[in-house]
Parts: structure tokens; C-alpha cells; sequence
């Protein structure tokens, strides 16, 4: 296997990661409040039909992501509306809310479908980002810097600021955060619209920068994958990046082997194995938890207030 | 709500002819043909190919067919309760078009013996129920005699679904194509189980690209591989339609399913009374199967050497799988100058030497 | 200016009335909305909601499409109710079908009236023991039952693709991922000769009676219900909550294995890669619609059938493509879940007028 190969499995790696990390920072986030929208995939859809239709109508990729972004917030909306203004059950809204993302993005979408827009493409100009190896590093089109930058940003707002004290609060005690005299809903409305907006954004990165198109069930599934990185990531974002890392190599890595002729391993076995190790984590976590450490959101799932 | 009222007094009448000939108002309404597809008709492959074959039913007849079709259709149950509500609803001629509906379109048509039956790609058939398919692997004989002359590195990579007959004939009859013009060649196959994850099917492409293919064709349902081939400056081929929207600089052309021809043949056949249960296995000489135009890249020696395969098929001189053939472990299967029936065809379980898959 | 009152007790009335309105504003929205975008919405929603219930020979595809929900929906209800959030009952249905497979491809040769029982047992076995990694996961580690259930889901369906294009492909299939088709022993009758009814269906309404009778006239079903309402009290009282848990989530798989099993004897016949279609997920849904009680959930599955049976006949009459059909879902189940308030509070006017007009 020579340079050039790793150096391309790490692009194709890093842009499978991306949309993975988007949605799963943002679960996240609205998580850590104490909000469980099991809508992902269908945010991602709304997103995804979103972008494309406004970069194909416009001829704008950044339009088009502005879009997506505001489709997702649109939609995690919806969810915000029933769980925290009518104290809906917040699994049942979820699995609503993707079943309605799938409707909803192939009815937009049946006008747009075989057609196709100039992807969006490298960040940088085209001596880095076409280099032999500076392209490791400038290669990437600016939703993968994105990516990366918000990982950043989200762990310094949870662990260093005051508001992402308060957020966390939320999620952890809803009943004393409101004693305190914060506005419990509001906060959770506003974490869920930022998951809805990073879960439109993922969304789009399929349709506009991985295959720019639109097709029904674009995203096939990845945010379920994303749900489960969460978890696996303990809802620390470090570990979301490395978890979402993680499945892109993995992925990417079975994809090269069968290529080179290798095949070691079946390929329903791969494909569970995210699920497998988010259980092996959620189990390793809660006998972290006996010793003092805690990481799952105390109040996550739990309406407020209590009905 | 009076629309609803004439659909149930249609219904009713539907349910007495079983029993009885048809008469009077039946006699003016049009002819229903329906369509049952396993995924959407805005897939723009598979299911939309089927769709441009109803839609050429509905201009061929004018007034006197009325197609409906369900979209969507899950492989089972549902399956049989969509094709019976069709049947229940008056149509009189059936399509079914995925090999998953076959053993739903048989249930069904025993309830119904009157109305007629057409399952795309099956194997059972019955009095009421015929079976159809098309030679996709002349169309992959073309294009693999294509990639021989168009690839340098004398690799393409072979984006795969699952090692059904249906997919492996098409790897075979590729690679011997493209063995034909270049002895050295090598067809490298990725089994991405799944007929359709765009993203996937990307990334699928794009390892083989890696792996030094230069040449990227696909039995999986999205242009995705298309658009990644484009992207690394590699050549590929469309799968079900012409693609070049999505690749135009790679789309060196793409096999064509064109079932029109056969769909306003049999619609005829149902309605004047000569309908025949049978099989029909209708390649490039039936233009079931079309090649999209060639891309201006093609070379003049391939565009050549691709319509002269494409005449002999049509002239029945030339099969893509002629002997002698060995496969992979060396066991012969078609002795010098056979010619693979279309029983060895529709089993195929082996690959051709070169293949690696 | 109205505004939302916090009702003293439940309202009795709004718990069955709220299912209405909310089945009755998707329709209006749904005939808005599709009338807009070109469609005939009044015939799209008489066709969706309407024609499936006024045409006799639709009414057995209700029942096939209703029952596995039904026995799926009683299963997560009861959990529902101890507040053990089970929602991975499509693959402990997966795995009921998997493992009800199993004794039908061991028994393929034989014949005899042991088999098909020997089948249902597997079936409840296979789904319990799967639904018993997350209720031990829960009891013992204090893992949230939703994310595990969740993600063994995904596993199970891993598992059947393994299998079905593997070890249990039908040698004689072409190489078409499935196994064998099962025999007449293995096969759930029908009601009637001639009829498309098989018996999982009158026993999906049996087991609704049944569960009617545990969950609201014996200790264990009080004990379910006190224990998701008050859990301090309910350990006063002498109720082991995680007994409770226990009971929920095997009780959830056993049934959602059972409905597999039904599903993969009944109208399968085999089982294929196709063989989830999402009921698992579809039930949490319909134990909401019938409000967790057995005969709501009955209704529930009844009215979700509508939709598919008649998201089909929009198809095949008024051109609606089927991306619709998951949008009335979608919107019957929001409204569902918003008129839900209705029966905690309640509207009112102000009792103070606002004192300047804007």
C-alpha cells in the first residue's frame, strides 16, 4: 500500500466521518439537556432534500446549506413544539418526527431527483488541497473544518462556560435548575433547535458534498449511527470525534480490503459492530458510574415538569 | 365523493365478472393495467425504468388503458395485499416488477384465474401468470468490451449487490468482454450488501479507484458511484438509464432497460384476447436492453469494436459466453464453441477466471 | 385570552375523545395540505381513511396488517405503563422469528400438529431471551433499557441478513437470500377455509382480552401500574421494582417474538431480508394511539392498518405517491401526541381580561 492510497483513505475516511459527527454533536448537545429526539435521520433528510433543492434552484452550495441547516432547526421545531410546549412523550415524537422526515423529503424531493450540482468542493486553493500529502490537511471542502471546529467549540461551551453549566444543569436536575430560577424549556428548546440545525447540516453534507443529488433515503440509515456514537462517545465530545473517526475507518477500511481482495470478516458482523460496542460502552459506563463518575444525563428522556 | 360512489359500483361489477362475461358499461371502460414496484418511482433507477414503460402504455392506448401502480411495495405480505387490491379494483393485466413479489403474484393469481399476471425476473409461472426479464449481461458484454479498450491500467472495479445469478452472469459477461480485448485484464468486485446506499456505493468506488481500477461500473441502484468516478477523473458506466447528467465527463455510456416495447405488446395482447403465459427473455435484438450513446471520449477503436459486439448479438452469432470456458478453480464448464444455455444462465453460481471477487 | 388550566384528575372523556380529534385534524390538514400541492385531497383522504373501512373485501388485509401490531403494542404497553421504555421490540420480534425459524428448519422433514406449538414457544422464547439483555442490563447496571433496546435492534437485523444469506439460504433458492419456504405443518392455518385470515389473528384479539383482564383486575397488573406511577410508594408497598422491570421487558419480547413467529408462519411463509418492516417501531405508535390500554391499543393497530391498506388505494386511485401515506402517519401520531394535552389540561379564558387592547 503506498503513501498516496493512506492519504486517500483518510479523505474518503474523513468525509464519511463528517456528516456522522455533525448529527451526533448536536444529539448531543440536546441530550446533555435532557431532550431524547430519536428524530435524527428524519432531521437529516430535511436537511438533506432542503439543500439540494435550494443549491440546485439558486446554483449556491452555501445557500443551499444555510437551507438545510434552517430545515433541521424547522424540524427539531416540530419536536420542541409537542415534547417540551405539550409534554409529549419524547420517544414516541421522535420516531414520529422521522417518519415524518422521510415523507416530507420525498415529496420535496421527487422534482430534483437525476439531477445534479457541482459539488462543494476543497476549502483551499488547489496547490494545497491537490498536493500528494498537504492535502491530508487542506484537502478537505470546509464542512470537515467545520465539523471539527464545532467539536471544539461544543466542549469548551459544556465544560468552560456558564452557559453550558446551565444547559447541563438542565439535563441533570430539570427540578433544581428551575428552583435556581432558570427557564428550563427555553433551554432545551434552544439545545434542540441546535440539534436539529447540526442534523440538517449532516444531512446536506450528503446531498451536496458526498453525492450531490437527490435520491430517496439519501442518508440510508446513518442517523440511527449517529444516536448510537452519543452513547458510545459517553456524551463527551473528544470521544464523538474519535467514535465518528472510528466508524469511517472502519467502513472505509472494509471497502479498501475488498477491493485489494481481502475478506475477513462478514459483512453483516461489520455492520453491527457499532451497535455491539455502544452496548459494551453503555455497560463499562455504568460501572464507571459505581465509582463516582457519571456521564448519561440524569433527566434525559424525562418530561418537565413531570406530568 | 361521486367519484368514490362510481369506483365502488366498478368494484362490484368487478367482483360479479369472475362469475359471469363481461357486459354492457364494462365493456366501454378502459382497459386497467396495473403496476406494482418495489421502490419508488423517483429512484431514477430500477423502479423509474418500469415507470417509463407504463408511462409509455398510457401514450401508446390513449383512453383505452388506464395504468395505476403502487409504489413502494415491501417484498412480502404487503406485496400480495397491493397486487390483490389491484386486481380487486378492476385492473385486468398485472405487473409485478421485482423478483421478491414472485411468490405473492403466484397467490394472487390463483385467487384471480381471469386476470392476467406478469412477474419481472421470476422463475414460476402459472395458466394466468407469465414471467419476463431482460439480457442485461449483453448490455454488460458491450460495455465490458468498452472497458477493455478504455482502461490503462487494464482494472475496473465492479460495485456489487449480492452474488445472485442476476449479478453474477452480469460480472462474467463484463469481464470476459473485456478479457476478449485485453488477455491481462483483472475485474475487481466489492459486494456492498446493499442494492442501494449512495454514500456507500461512493466509497465503494472510491477504493477501487485506489486500488488502481480506472474503470467503475455498478449493479447497485444509485448514480453515486457515477459522480465519484467524475470526481477522480476515472471513466464509468450507467446503470438502468443514461447517467451522463451525473458524470459527464466519466459516463463512457450505461445499459439502458427499456421495457416500453414489451409492456404496449402485452397490454395489446391482453386486450384483443391473445395473451399467452410463457417467458420472455428479451435482450439488444428485442431493445429491451439499449446502450446509451457513447461519450466522446470513447475511442474510435472501442466505439468499433463495441458496435461490432453489439451486431453480433443481434445476428445471434456472437454469445458472451462462449466456450471454452473455465472458471475460477479450473473446472470446465462450456467445452470449445458451446454456447451457455439459458438454464446454465439464470444458476450461475461461478466466476470466470480474472474476476476477483 | 385563552389559556392552558391543569385539570384536577385526568379527564375520562378527553382520553377517548382526543384519539378522535386527533385522527380528525390529520384528515383536514392532510386534505389542506395535499389540495395544495395538486392533489384531490378529498378523495386522497377518503381513500386513505375511509374506503379501506367501506369495502368488505379489505377488511381481512386489516386484520393480517393489524394483528402482529396489536400483540407488539400489548407488550410494550404493559412496559409502557412501569415506565420501562422497551423500543427495541422490532428486534425481539426479529429474534422470535429467528428463533421460531429455527424449529422450522429442523423440523422441515417432519409433520405433525407439535410442530407449529414448538414454533410459538420458540418464537416467545427466542423474543424474551432477547428483550432479557436489556432487563438485565437495566437491573444490574442501571443501562437505560431505551439505548440498549435500541441498538440490539440493529443487531438482530444483522443477525437475520447473516443468517438468510448464509447458513439458512435455501440450496434450492438460485442463491436468492431466503430460506426455504416452510411446509404445511409449519404454516399458521386460516380461520376459513379459502380465507386470507390466518389464526394469528383472532389470537391477537384473544391475547388484547387477556391483557385487558391482567393489567386491570389482578395484583400483578396493579402492581405494574403503581410502580411506573410511584416508584417510592410502590416500595413501600412491597413491590420489587425491578421484578417489575423484568416482568415488563420479557412479557414485551415474548409477545413481539410471538407476533414475528405469527408473521413469519403466517403471510411469510419463509423468511427473507425484507421480513422487518418496522412494526416494532410502528407499535410504540399504536400503544400511544390506544393509549396504553389493550382494547385502545386494538383500535390503534386497526386505524394504523387503515393507513396502509389505504395509503395503497391513493396509489392506485388518485396517483398520491406513497411518501404520503407516511406523512398522514406522521401527522395522525403528532396530533395524537398533542391533543394529549388536552386530557391533562384544559382551555380556558383568562380569568383576568387584559386590560389594554393591542
Amino acid at each position: 500500500m503506498t503513501a498516496a492510497i493512506l492519504v486517500s483513505i483518510f479523505m474518503t475516511l474523513a468525509a464519511a466521518a463528517t456528516p456522522i459527527l455533525l448529527a451526533a454533536l448536536g444529539e448531543l448537545v440536546t441530550e446533555k439537556a435532557g431532550v431524547l429526539n430519536l428524530g435524527v435521520e428524519g432531521m437529516m433528510l430535511c436537511g438533506a432534500v432542503a439543500g439540494f433543492a435550494m443549491a440546485y434552484s439558486t446554483g449556491s452550495v452555501p445557500l443551499g446549506l444555510l437551507a438545510a441547516t434552517l430545515a433541521g432547526v424547522a424540524a427539531a421545531m416540530i419536536f420542541a413544539l409537542l415534547t417540551l410546549g405539550l409534554g409529549s412523550n419524547q420517544v414516541a415524537t421522535g420516531l414520529a418526527l422521522t417518519i415524518f422526515g422521510i415523507g416530507a423529503s420525498s415529496l420535496i424531493g421527487a422534482g430534483f431527483v437525476g439531477r445534479t450540482i457541482t459539488r462543494l468542493g476543497p476549502l483551499f486553493p488547489a496547490d494545497y488541497a491537490a498536493h500528494p500529502w498537504l492535502r491530508l490537511v487542506f484537502g478537505h471542502d470546509a464542512i470537515v473544518y467545520l465539523s471539527l471546529a464545532l467539536v471544539l467549540a461544543v466542549s469548551l461551551f459544556l465544560r468552560r462556560t456558564k452557559a453550558g453549566l446551565i444547559l447541563r444543569a438542565v439535563g441533570e436536575n430539570a427540578d433544581s435548575a428551575h428552583a435556581i430560577g432558570y427557564r428550563v424549556l427555553a433551554i432545551r428548546t434552544a439545545a434542540t433547535g441546535f440539534g436539529g440545525a447540526l442534523a440538517g447540516l449532516g444531512g446536506a453534507y450528503f446531498s451536496l458534498a458526498l453525492t450531490p443529488m437527490w435520491a430517496d433515503r439519501l442518508t440510508a440509515g446513518r442517523g440511527w449511527i449517529a444516536l448510537a456514537l452519543v452513547v458510545f462517545a459517553a456524551w463527551k465530545p473528544g470521544r464523538l470525534l474519535i467514535g465518528a473517526y472510528l466508524f469511517g475507518a472502519v467502513a472505509t477500511f472494509e471497502l479498501q480490503a475488498k477491493a485489494a481482495g481481502l475478506s475477513f470478516i462478514a459483512p453483516e458482523v461489520l455492520a453491527m459492530t457499532p451497535y455491539l460496542a455502544t452496548i459494551v460502552v453503555l455497560t463499562m459506563m455504568s460501572q464507571g458510574r459505581r465509582t463516582g463518575g457519571r456521564d448519561a444525563p440524569a433527566c434525559l428522556g424525562k418530561p418537565f415538569p413531570a406530568p | 365523493m361521486s367519484a368514490i360512489i362510481t369506483r365502488r359500483t366498478l368494484l362490484a361489477g368487478a367482483a360479479a365478472s369472475s362469475a359471469l362475461p363481461l357486459v354492457g358499461a364494462r365493456a366501454q371502460s378502459p382497459f386497467g393495467v396495473g403496476f406494482v414496484y418495489v421502490g419508488p418511482v423517483g429512484d431514477h433507477g430500477w423502479t423509474w425504468t418500469h415507470d417509463q414503460g407504463r408511462k409509455a402504455v398510457e401514450a401508446a392506448y390513449g383512453n383505452k388503458v388506464k395504468t395505476s401502480f403502487i409504489e413502494n411495495v415491501a417484498e412480502g405480505p404487503d406485496a400480495a395485499r397491493a397486487i390483490r387490491q389491484l386486481a380487486q379494483a378492476g385492473d385486468q393485466l398485472i405487473f409485478t416488477t421485482s423478483f421478491g413479489f414472485m411468490n405473492p403474484t403466484i397467490q394472487v393469481a390463483k385467487q384471480f384465474p381471469k386476470i392476467k399476471f406478469e412477474h419481472a425476473t421470476g422463475y414460476q409461472r402459472a395458466e394466468n401468470v407469465a414471467t419476463y426479464n431482460a439480457r442485461f449481461y449483453e448490455g454488460r458484454a458491450v460495455i465490458g468490451t468498452i472497458a477493455g479498450h478504455m482502461s490503462k491500467s487494464g482494472q475496473a472495479g465492479y460495485i456489487a449487490s449480492f452474488p445472485i445469478p442476476e449479478v453474477v452472469m452480469g460480472i462474467n459477461a463484463f469481464h470476459l468482454a473485456a478479457k476478449k480485448v485485453n488477455p491481462n485484464f483483472k475485474t475487481k468486485v466489492i459486494w456492498a450488501s446493499t442494492w442501494y446506499d449512495p454514500a456507500k456505493e461512493a466509497d465503494a468506488a472510491k477504493a477501487l479507484i485506489d486500488q488502481g481500477c480506472d474503470v467503475i461500473t455498478q449493479h447497485t441502484d444509485s448514480a453515486a458511484a457515477l459522480q465519484a468516478a467524475e470526481q477522480r477523473g476515472v471513466f464509468a458506466f450507467g446503470q438502468a438509464s443514461d447517467m451522463k447528467a451525473f458524470a459527464p465527463k466519466a459516463h463512457l455510456s450505461a445499459i439502458v432497460d427499456d421495457w416500453s416495447g414489451y409492456y404496449i405488446k402485452r397490454v395489446k395482447e391482453a386486450m384483443d384476447g391473445s395473451w399467452k403465459s410463457g417467458d420472455v427473455w428479451g435482450g439488444i435484438k428485442d431493445g429491451m436492453v439499449k446502450l446509451a450513446p457513447y461519450n466522446d471520449a470513447v475511442t474510435p477503436a472501442a466505439r468499433a469494436a463495441a458496435d461490432e459486439v453489439q451486431k453480433g448479438i443481434v445476428a445471434g452469432t456472437l454469445h458472451p459466453f462462449t466456450g471454452e470456458l473455465k472458471d475460477q478453480k479450473g473446472v470446465l464448464r462450456l467445452k470449445a464453441g458451446e454456447t451457455a444455455s439459458d438454464e446454465m444462465l439464470s444458476k450461475m453460481d461461478w466466476y470466470v477466471d480474472g474476476v476477483q471477487a | 385570552m385563552l389559556e392552558w388550566r391543569r385539570r384536577r384528575e385526568p379527564s375520562k372523556a378527553m382520553l377517548y375523545l382526543s384519539p378522535l380529534i386527533a385522527i380528525g385534524l390529520t384528515m383536514l390538514t392532510g386534505m389542506l395540505v395535499f389540495g395544495a400541492i395538486g392533489y384531490d385531497g378529498l378523495r386522497a383522504v377518503t381513500a386513505i381513511f375511509i374506503t379501506p373501512l367501506m369495502e368488505p373485501q379489505r377488511w381481512a388485509d386489516l386484520g393480517i396488517k393489524a394483528a402482529p401490531l396489536i400483540m407488539i403494542a400489548l407488550g410494550l404497553a404493559i412496559g409502557f405503563r412501569a415506565n420501562v421504555w422497551n423500543i427495541g421490540a422490532e428486534g425481539q420480534y426479529v429474534m422470535g422469528a429467528i428463533a421460531g425459524t429455527g424449529v422450522a428448519l429442523l423440523t422441515h422433514d417432519m409433520t405433525g400438529w407439535w410442530i407449529l406449538p414448538a414454533m410459538a414457544l420458540a418464537g416467545i422464547a427466542g423474543g424474551a431471551a432477547y428483550a432479557a439483555v436489556p432487563a438485565l442490563l437495566k437491573v444490574r447496571l442501571q443501562v437505560s433499557e431505551i439505548l440498549s433496546s435500541l441498538m440490539l435492534t440493529y443487531v438482530a437485523v444483522q443477525f437475520l441478513y447473516y443468517l438468510v444469506r448464509g447458513p439458512w439460504k435455501d440450496p434450492d433458492g438460485f442463491n436468492f437470500p431466503q430460506t426455504k419456504m416452510f411446509s404445511g405443518s409449519q404454516t399458521l392455518p386460516a380461520v376459513a377455509e379459502g380465507s386470507l385470515v390466518h389464526l394469528g389473528v383472532p389470537l391477537a384479539i384473544l391475547l388484547a382480552m387477556i391483557a385487558w383482564f391482567v393489567m386491570s383486575k389482578t395484583i400483578a397488573g396493579y402492581a405494574v401500574r403503581v410502580v411506573g406511577r410511584a416508584p417510592a410508594a410502590a416500595r413501600h408497598g412491597g413491590f420489587d421494582a425491578d421484578r417489575v422491570t423484568w416482568a415488563a421487558l420479557l412479557a414485551g419480547g415474548g409477545l413481539a417474538g410471538l407476533a414475528g413467529l405469527f408473521e413469519a408462519a403466517g403471510p411469510f411463509g419463509q423468511l427473507t431480508p425484507q421480513f422487518p418492516v418496522g412494526y416494532g417501531f410502528t407499535a410504540i405508535i399504536v400503544a400511544f394511539l390506544g393509549r396504553l390500554s389493550p382494547v385502545g391499543i386494538v383500535f390503534g393497530a386497526l386505524v394504523l392498518a387503515v393507513t396502509y391498506v389505504g395509503g395503497e388505494i391513493a396509489q392506485s386511485t388518485v396517483r398520491l405517491p406513497s411518501a404520503a401515506t407516511g406523512m398522514f402517519q406522521a401527522l395522525l401520531l403528532f396530533f395524537l401526541l398533542a391533543t394529549d394535552v388536552l386530557v391533562r389540561y384544559r382551555l380556558a379564558w383568562k380569568a383576568r381580561p387584559a386590560k389594554v387592547a393591542p
